[in-house]
C-alpha cells in the first residue's frame, strides 16, 4: 500500500452510494438500538477499502451508530470473516473441513501454494492473491472447493484450479460455480452421465 | 415473591431475583468469578453451577432467573463435579504464579481452587501466554493470568462510563485490551484492581512491596475530595502501603477515586518535619518554643485588624475550631476556609450541604447540573449520578459544566447569565413539571466568580419557585470539592463582624495593609506568591508545597493519616480519619499549635486534649456530632430579591483530576498520571 492510498484510509468516511445503503440499513433498527447495525455496516466498510477494515472505518461505524470505538473493535475482532490488514486483488478463502479434505483439499491447498508462492495469511507480492483457509462454506456437494471474493469454485482438481488462478491473473473470464463441465449445480454425477447420453 | 426450595429448605425472595440470590438467602454459599452484585450480569464463566430439578444440565446460577417451585441442589455430587471441571478448565491456560503474584493471599482464584481445584494438572500441552498491556501509571497487567471474566470491562462501560476496554478476538485467542494505547483515563480506573478476581490486574505503585497478609487494616476516610469515601489503609512497618475503598452504600457504594486511591505516596514527599523561622532571609530550623515566641511577640505588637488567617483544602474541623476560638479571644475576625475565593453563603447549613443526600441519587428523575465538574470535583458522585441515569427515566440539565461527563444530557450552554433568561427559565420550569424527585447540582466552583452569591440566590429562588424544595424533599445541593469545607462552614470559621473574606484578605495582602497572614495547609489559596513578601506569613501545615518556602515561619503538622481527626463530607456527615502512622519528626496535630499560642497569650481556650476538644465541638454545634450520620437541615427561605446575572462564560473543563491538594501534588503517582494519561486523553477524546 502506497503513502496515498494509506492516507486515504486514514480519512475514512462512506461513499455517497454507501451512505444511501446506511440510511437504509439504519431505519430496520429502533433509534436506540442503532448499535444492532453494526455488522452490515462493517461489511459495507469492508466492500469500500478493498476488502478489509482500516481503524478509521472502524471509527466512522461507531460514530454513525452510536457506540464506542472499542465496542466495534470487538466485534470487528471476533467475527473471522472481517479483515483487519489489507489483502491482494483476489481473497481465495480454501475450504479444508472434513468433506473437502476427504476430496483432497490438502493436495490442492499445497499445490496452490506452491503457485502463488506463498503460505496461508499471505499476499501475493504482485497483491494479486492471498491465501487463506477456512472452515466449512456450506458447499460441500461441491467439493472441494474454495471462495474468491464472493463466489464460489467448485469440484476443484489440480488442473482445473491453477487454470482458475491463472485466468484470473491473466484477467481472462472466469466460470463461477462448478468447474466440471457438463455437470450443473450439484446434481448427482450419475446424472451428469445421463445428461450426456441423452 | 417466589417461593422455592434450596437443599431442601424452603426460602423466599422476590420476583426477578437470581438463583445465585436464592441460594444466598438459604445460607449458600456459590463460588464465583464472573458475576458481581454492582455489575451487570455475565455468565461467562460458568463456576456458579448448581443443579436445578428437571434441568438435565446443571445451570449457571448467576445469570437464571426464579421461578416459583423451583429445587435446586448446590451439594450434590453432580454440581461438585461440574465445579471442578470448570476450575480444571480455568486453570488450564492459568499460569499458577501465585508466589510472584501480588494478588496471592486475597485472590479468588487461589481460594476457590482451594475447595474445587485438583492437586496435579492432567493438562500437557504448551498453556498459552498473552502479552501484557500499558494500562498507565496506576495499573500493572499480567495478563496471561487473566480468566475472561469481563468484570473490568464492564465496570468501564457501566459505572465508569469511559468504555476504555474491550475483549478482543475470541477463543483461546481472547484478549482484555485497551481501546488507546497509554494508560486508561478514568477517574476511577482503580477500582478495576479490586474487582479482577485473579492476578491480572495489580496495583502498579503498590507491585511487589508487601504481602497482602502482612498488612495491617486500618478503616479511615477519604479526603482528596468532599466525598468522604470510606476507606481502608494498609499499613506495614510504619509505611502506608496501599488505600482501599469500604463499601459504603450510602457514600462512595465500594468505589473509590484514583487520586483517594493513589495519592498517598505523596505522604512521605516534601514533608514538613520541623519547626522553621526566617533569619536573614533564609528558612533556618528551630525549635517549637522560639517559633512560637516570634510568633506572639509579633501578634502582640500588631493591631488584630491587620492579622488574616485562611485554612485550606485538608484542614481538619479541630484546627479550624480551635483555631478560631484562638481568633476571636485575640479579637481578630479576618479568618476563612473560603480559600478557593468562593462566595457561597456562611449562615444557614442548607446553603451549602448536598441536602438530599448522595444516596438518593438513586431515586431521582430529574437533575439539573450548574457550574461544576461533578465527574472530577466528586468523581464517586458522578458514577452514581450515571448508574441511575443507566436505568432510564432520568433526564438531565446542564450549564456551565463540561460536556463528557459519562452521562447524556441536553447543555444550556456556558453563559451563567442565561439563567436569567426568561425562554431559559420557561424550559427549566418545563423540565421539572411532574417531577417527583427533583435535583438541582449547583458548583462551589461557580460560586468562586464575582457574582458568586447572586448566583446562589438565583438558583434558591428557582428552586423554591419550582417546588423543588418541599416537606419531604429537598432537591438542592451544592457540591463542595474540598473535604475540609463543609466543616470550616460548619464550626465558622467565616469572617464575623465585618472582617474580611479570603478574597479581601487577598486583596489587603496586595496592597501590603495586611501584617500577619496565618496558612493553615492553605496552599490552594488564590494569591499571587510574589504578595505574601508583604506581610508575615505564618505557614502551618504538612508539606513543603507552594507557599512554605515563601514563609516567615513554618510550623510542621501531621497528616491525615497521622492523627485523629474529624472531616465533614459534603451532606454534612462528620466521620473521623484514624492514626495510623506516628508523627514525623517534631510535627504536632495543628490544633495543638492554636492551643499553645492562646496559653501564651489570652489563656482562655478551656479544652486540653483532643476528647474535650470534640466535646466541645459538639456541645456548640450538635448537628455534625452524629458520627457517620447525617441530619437534613433545616431550609431557610431566602428573602433576597433576583439580581440580573451579568453574562459570564465558563464549562470548568481545565480541571486538573490528579493535582487539587497539597499530598496529591507531592505525589508521584498523581504526577506520573498528569504526565501519561492527560496526554493519552487527547488521542481519547476522538477515538471513544
Ligand atoms: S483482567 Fe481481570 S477483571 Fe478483567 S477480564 Fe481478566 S480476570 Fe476479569
Ligand atoms: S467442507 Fe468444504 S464446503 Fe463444507
Ligand atoms: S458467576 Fe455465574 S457464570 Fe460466572
Amino acid at each position: 500500500m502506497n503513502l496515498t492510498e494509506k492516507s486515504k484510509f486514514e480519512n475514512f468516511k462512506f461513499s455517497k452510494e454507501n451512505s444511501f445503503l446506511i440510511d437504509n440499513i439504519l431505519k430496520k433498527y429502533p433509534a436506540n438500538q442503532l448499535g444492532s447495525a453494526v455488522m452490515p455496516l462493517l461489511d459495507l466498510a469492508m466492500r469500500q477499502c478493498n476488502g478489509w477494515i482500516p481503524e478509521a472505518a472502524m471509527k466512522e461505524v461507531g460514530r454513525l451508530i452510536n457506540i464506542p470505538f472499542i465496542k466495534v473493535y470487538e466485534v470487528a475482532t471476533f467475527y473471522s470473516m472481517f479483515n483487519l490488514k489489507p489483502i491482494g486483488k483476489y481473497f481465495i478463502q480454501f475450504c479444508t473441513t472434513t468433506p473437502c479434505w476427504l476430496n483432497g483439499s490438502d493436495d490442492l491447498l499445497e499445490a496452490c501454494k506452491k503457485y502463488l508462492k506463498i503460505k496461508c495469511g499471505e499476499t501475493t507480492e504482485d497483491g494479486l492473491f492471498t491465501l487463506k483457509e477456512v472452515e466449512c462454506l456450506g458447499a460441500c456437494v461441491n467439493a472441494p472447493m474454495v471462495q474468491i471474493n464472493d463466489d464460489y469454485f467448485e469440484d476443484l482438481n489440480k488442473t482445473n484450479l491453477i487454470k482458475l488462478l491463472n485466468d484470473l491473473k491473466n484477467e481472462n473470464k472466469v466460470k463461477i460455480g462448478t468447474q466440471i463441465i457438463g455437470r450443473r449445480g450439484a446434481e448427482p454425477f450419475k446424472n451428469m452421465e445421463k445428461n450426456k447420453n441423452a | 415473591m417466589i417461593k422455592l426450595k434450596v437443599n431442601n429448605k424452603e426460602v423466599e425472595v422476590p420476583e426477578g431475583a437470581t438463583v445465585m440470590q436464592a441460594c444466598e438467602a438459604a445460607g449458600e454459599e456459590i463460588p464465583r468469578f464472573c458475576y458481581h452484585e454492582r455489575l451487570s450480569i455475565a455468565g461467562n464463566c460458568r463456576m456458579c453451577l448448581v443443579e436445578v430439578e428437571k434441568s438435565p444440565k446443571p445451570v449457571a446460577s448467576c445469570a437464571m432467573p426464579v421461578a416459583d417451585d423451583m429445587v435446586i441442589k448446590t451439594n450434590t455430587e453432580k454440581v461438585e463435579k461440574a465445579r471442578k471441571g470448570v476450575m480444571e478448565f480455568l486453570l488450564i491456560n492459568h499460569p499458577l504464579d501465585c508466589p510472584i503474584c501480588d494478588q496471592g493471599g486475597e485472590c479468588d482464584l487461589q481460594d476457590q481452587s482451594l475447595y474445587f481445584g485438583k492437586s496435579t494438572s492432567r493438562y500437557e500441552d504448551t498453556k498459552r501466554a498473552v502479552e501484557d498491556k500499558n494500562f498507565g501509571p496506576l495499573i500493572k497487567t499480567v495478563m496471561t493470568r487473566c480468566i475472561h471474566c469481563t468484570r473490568c470491562v464492564r465496570f468501564m462501560d457501566e459505572v465508569a462510563g469511559t468504555h476504555e476496554l474491550g475483549a478482543i478476538n475470541r477463543g483461546e485467542g481472547m484478549e482484555i485490551m485497551a481501546a488507546i494505547e497509554g494508560g486508561i483515563t478514568s477517574e476511577l480506573s482503580g477500582n478495576i484492581i479490586d474487582l479482577c478476581p485473579v492476578g491480572a490486574l495489580t496495583s502498579k505503585p503498590y507491585a511487589f512491596t508487601a504481602r497482602s497478609w502482612e498488612l495491617n487494616h486500618n478503616n479511615s476516610i477519604d479526603i482528596s475530595d468532599a466525598v468522604g469515601s470510606n476507606i481502608r489503609i494498609d499499613e506495614f512497618n510504619g509505611e502506608i502501603k496501599r488505600i482501599l475503598p469500604r463499601e459504603n452504600d450510602k457514600i462512595n457504594q465500594e468505589w473509590l477515586s484514583d487520586k483517594g486511591r493513589f495519592f498517598y505516596d505523596g505522604l512521605s514527599n516534601q514533608r514538613l518535619d520541623k519547626p522553621f523561622y526566617k533569619k536573614s532571609s533564609k528558612l533556618v530550623p528551630c525549635d517549637w518554643s522560639l517559633a512560637l515566641k516570634i510568633i506572639v511577640e509579633k501578634l502582640k505588637l500588631t493591631n488584630p485588624d491587620n492579622v488574616a488567617a485562611v485554612s485550606g483544602a485538608l484542614t481538619d474541623i479541630e484546627t479550624m475550631y480551635t483555631a478560631k476560638e484562638f481568633f476571636k479571644n485575640i479579637n481578630v475576625n479576618n479568618i476563612d476556609c473560603r480559600f478557593n475565593l468562593s462566595n457561597i453563603p456562611t449562615s444557614n447549613a442548607s446553603d451549602w450541604l448536598f441536602n438530599s443526600g448522595i444516596e438518593n441519587i438513586d431515586k431521582i428523575d430529574k437533575l439539573f447540573v450548574i457550574g461544576c465538574d461533578p465527574r472530577r470535583e466528586a468523581a464517586v458522585l458522578n458514577s452514581r449520578i450515571r448508574q441511575r441515569w443507566l436505568t432510564g427515566n432520568l433526564d438531565i440539565l446542564s450549564l456551565c459544566t463540561p460536556n463528557d461527563l459519562s452521562y447524556k444530557f441536553k447543555s444550556l450552554g456556558d453563559d451563567i447569565s442565561s439563567l436569567c433568561n426568561i425562554t431559559v427559565q420557561n424550559n427549566i420550569k418545563r423540565f421539572f413539571e411532574n417531577s417527583k424527585f427533583p435535583m438541582v447540582i449547583l458548583g462551589d466552583s461557580i460560586l468562586t466568580s464575582k457574582q458568586g452569591e447572586n448566583i446562589h440566590n438565583l438558583v434558591k429562588i428557582i428552586c423554591q419557585d419550582l417546588n423543588i424544595i418541599r416537606s419531604d424533599w429537598n432537591g438542592f445541593n451544592v457540591l463542595n470539592k474540598y473535604a475540609s469545607r463543609i466543616g470550616g462552614l460548619s464550626v465558622g470559621f467565616v469572617p464575623y463582624d465585618g472582617g474580611m473574606s479570603a478574597l479581601n484578605i487577598k486583596n489587603s495582602l496586595k496592597d501590603s495593609k495586611l501584617k500577619i497572614l496565618f496558612l493553615i495547609e492553605a496552599d490552594d489559596f488564590d494569591v499571587n506568591i510574589k504578595d505574601l513578601k508583604n506581610a508575615f506569613v505564618i505557614y502551618i501545615g504538612h508539606h513543603g508545597d507552594r507557599y512554605a518556602g515563601s514563609s516567615d515561619i513554618v510550623l510542621p503538622t501531621t497528616a491525615f493519616t497521622e492523627k485523629k481527626s474529624l472531616f465533614v463530607n459534603l451532606e454534612g456527615r462528620p466521620q473521623f480519619t484514624k492514626k495510623i502512622t506516628s508523627n514525623l519528626g517534631k510535627a504536632v496535630d495543628a490544633w495543638k499549635i492554636f492551643k499553645a499560642l492562646d496559653q501564651k497569650i489570652s489563656d482562655k481556650i478551656k479544652f486540653n486534649n483532643h476528647s474535650e476538644l470534640l466535646k466541645s465541638i459538639f456541645e456548640n454545634y450538635p448537628s455534625i456530632s452524629n458520627i457517620g450520620n447525617y441530619v437534613a437541615q433545616k431550609w431557610i427561605k431566602t428573602n433576597k430579591k433576583k439580581v440580573l446575572l451579568t453574562s459570564e462564560k465558563n464549562n470548568f473543563n481545565t480541571n486538573n483530576f490528579y493535582q487539587t491538594c497539597s499530598i496529591s501534588r507531592s505525589s508521584e503517582n498523581m504526577a506520573n498520571c498528569v504526565k501519561t494519561i492527560l496526554k493519552s486523553k487527547k488521542v481519547k477524546d476522538e477515538f471513544i
